[in-house]
């Protein structure tokens, strides 16, 4: 009889640490729940859901010039701009430009940090060297690269005309204006690829390497099967940082060619900008403000997937 | 066929040497054990012999080549380490044939037999798919010595591999590591902070410290005749008393002004120690008059217990290994004496008991 009433209690105590773990919270939880997480709420609800959830309302209508809605349309805006040859140009310059910059940043990043985790006397010099431009802003950056650009008076003018080459007109060939773009982004981004790859290749145990060596593997053999499996998860989750990232650029466009010439790097944000405050055209920015965020929001979905299951390898 | 050590010296910065002059032969297929206390530089004389740190001084044979400038994979070896240095993305299987792909002159059908059998024989065989993280420790050891037994190279470096298991799985896996070198007539350079670890595997001992070589020997020349007090003082659970002496004839000693002993030799100097194992220690309950020490705790051992005792004189503590059924209790007076079996010691802490100088020179 004893018995049984204490198992009683135990299983009923289980329960309600089950209810607990379950989310399933009671009158005084709930008050202690929404003290601690009513602050965030707002400021978050203020300054993100609301603006989102708004997007989302006025890319369903026809609005005026003052962004103020009129008439319902329903899908009619992602409609106009899915068969609009414009913007598919702009989603393809946009997709080259991301893929163009995540290959190469990430590309050279490891290659750099792969370098500077080497134990020579003064590399941390280059691994200061490599990291410095975190601590560039997106203007000086933009600023320093226009007059490397500079058709006369730019370091590559200077170069090309010391070996007798054509001066290229980086910043007025559609071409060439990408690739100024691209490699102005992938110099920003660099540092801070750098850095999070050159600690998740330190972290990679010593033992392994010296392992490695004993049993006879090659240093590029070593590379390919111990640094890149060791690192897989952090290399995923800088390359998912910079598509995100890149799909969002938009200070650097701005500054070096504002989307010219002849829109060759017109990138969604850029164009998001430029339909809503040069055109007027909100609901149409919206709408493509929307898409940019479903395409952002699947990146962030897999980063989520990939690493769930690759983290403990 | 041998691997030999000449006038080896290890220093980092020119000022300290991390080894000095150590100078050793290891016979093909012996179990040679380098042991000392942490710091005593045997991890570093092992990655030396690896190629993984580089010589300052001296000379590394191996079957009579110089290696010491043979980068590790070109010297024909394979070791353990003691964080196992297993590849966590890897599956058992992999880990093992990581080598073999590695040198990329072992064709695939060979792999597989040669790893098939190397699992079969650490019995790791029914777990080859699963990951390192998903094993125990002692199956994660098992990975790491089937990686050597894999490999074709026929001298296996062991750096302290038993550390990271618990006290049961250390002595089942001893005996393991110890069936696999016979077995396989490894030749297996083993280092360890564990006396008894070495004691129990070895061929040959080599006990560091302080940066040099203190002995080479058998486990059971080092421990009946060590070369000097720290080697004693090494080896022996409870460790060697160790107390102060005076001569008082030629043969004739006082031990710590507390009891006599008689040996069987001349005593040339006035300067001695005397170390007396604990189970050569006699010790017999008396009334205060005549005792010389008293009891001060006791750790009963099943079979046997050990006696700890504070002697009269100097306050100096010693052990005593007694039969269980013995009665001391704490605080009992007691008289200590000794049997003839002592080493005897000079004031630099050398053994000059008779036969032990002939047994070190051998």
């Amino acid at each position: 009889m004893l018995k049984t009433s204490t198992t009683d209690v135990v299983s009923e105590k289980k329960a309600a640490t089950t209810q607990r773990h379950g989310f399933r919270l009671n009158a005084k939880d709930n008050y202690y729940a929404s003290i601690f997480l009513g602050p965030s709420l707002l400021v978050l609800g203020l300054f993100v859901f609301y603006p989102m959830l708004k997007t989302l309302y006025i890319s369903l209508f026809l609005t005026n010039t003052l962004g103020k809605t009129t008439v319902y349309v329903g899908l009619s805006n992602y409609a106009k701009l899915i068969s609009s040859p414009d913007f598919i140009s702009s989603m393809g310059v946009t997709l080259f430009y991301v893929a163009a910059v995540t290959v190469l940043t990430v590309g050279l990043g490891l290659l750099l940090a792969n370098l500077a985790s080497q134990k020579l006397p003064g590399i941390g010099i280059f691994r200061t060297l490599y990291s410095v431009t975190m601590g560039v802003s997106v203007s000086v950056a933009a600023i320093f690269w226009l007059f490397i650009f500079n058709p006369s008076t730019g370091f590559f003018a200077l170069l090309s005309n010391a070996l007798n080459l054509p001066v290229v007109n980086w910043l007025t060939n559609p071409t060439s204006a990408m690739w100024a773009v691209i490699i102005t982004t992938v110099w920003m981004n660099l540092g801070f690829t750098f850095l999070i790859l050159l600690g998740a290749i330190q972290s990679v145990p010593n033992t392994l390497y010296e392992a490695a060596d004993v049993e006879g593997a090659s240093p590029r053999f070593q590379f390919f099967n111990i640094t890149i499996p060791m690192i897989s998860p952090t290399l995923f989750f800088v390359s998912t940082i910079t598509i995100i990232g890149s799909f969002k650029s938009f200070g650097l466009i701005d500054l070096i060619t504002k989307g010219g010439p002849t829109n060759a790097t017109n990138m969604l944000v850029y164009r998001i900008y430029k339909d809503a405050f040069y055109s007027g055209n909100y609901a149409k920015s919206s709408a493509e403000a929307i898409i940019l965020t479903i395409i952002i929001a699947f990146f962030t979905l897999l980063q989520f997937k990939f690493l769930e299951k690759k983290v403990n390898y | 066929m041998s691997t030999v050590l000449t006038n080896i010296t290890k220093s980092y910065d020119s000022e300290k040497n991390v080894l000095t002059d150590v100078n050793a032969e290891i016979q093909t297929g012996e179990f040679f054990v380098i042991v000392g206390p942490s710091g005593c530089g045997k991890s570093t004389l092992l990655r030396m012999i690896a190629g993984l740190t580089p010589i300052s001084e001296g000379e590394i044979r191996i079957n009579d080549d110089v290696v010491n400038d043979l980068p590790p994979k070109d010297r024909n070896l394979t070791m353990v380490f003691q964080s196992y240095a297993l590849f966590p993305f890897l599956s058992v299987w992999d880990n093992v044939a990581f080598g073999l792909k590695a040198r990329k002159n072992t064709s695939q059908a060979e792999i597989e037999e040669r790893v098939n059998d190397a699992l079969k024989m650490v019995n790791l065989e029914d777990l080859k798919e699963r990951k390192p993280r998903e094993l125990s420790g002692g199956q994660r050891q098992r990975v790491a010595l089937a990686r050597a037994v894999a490999s074709d190279a026929k001298i296996c470096l062991m750096d302290e591999p038993l550390s990271n298991l618990d006290a049961q799985l250390r002595i089942k896996m001893r005996q393991e590591i110890y069936a696999l070198q016979r077995k396989l007539g490894l030749t297996l350079i083993y280092v360890t902070h564990d006396q008894v670890e070495a004691m129990t595997m070895a061929d040959h001992i080599m006990v560091l410290h302080d940066s040099k070589v203190q002995q080479i020997g058998t486990p059971a020349e080092i421990y009946k005749y060590p070369a000097n007090e720290f080697v004693a003082g090494f080896f022996g659970v409870p460790p060697i008393n160790i107390l102060p002496a005076v001569k008082i004839s030629d043969g004739r000693l006082n031990v710590n002004n507390d009891f006599e002993v008689t040996v069987d030799q001349q005593v040339p100097t006035d300067d001695l120690k005397v170390g007396i194992r604990p189970n050569e220690l006699m010790i017999e309950k008396t009334d205060e008059l005549h005792a010389n020490a008293t009891v001060k705790t006791i750790e009963f051992l099943g079979d046997e217990k050990i006696v700890y005792i504070k002697m009269s004189n100097n306050d100096l503590e010693v052990a005593a290994v007694v039969a269980s059924d013995a009665e001391f209790k704490a605080y009992d007076s007691i008289k200590v004496s000794t049997t003839e079996k002592v080493l005897l010691f000079n004031g630099d802490g050398v053994n000059i008991t008779r036969n032990a100088e002939d047994a070190v020179n051998a």
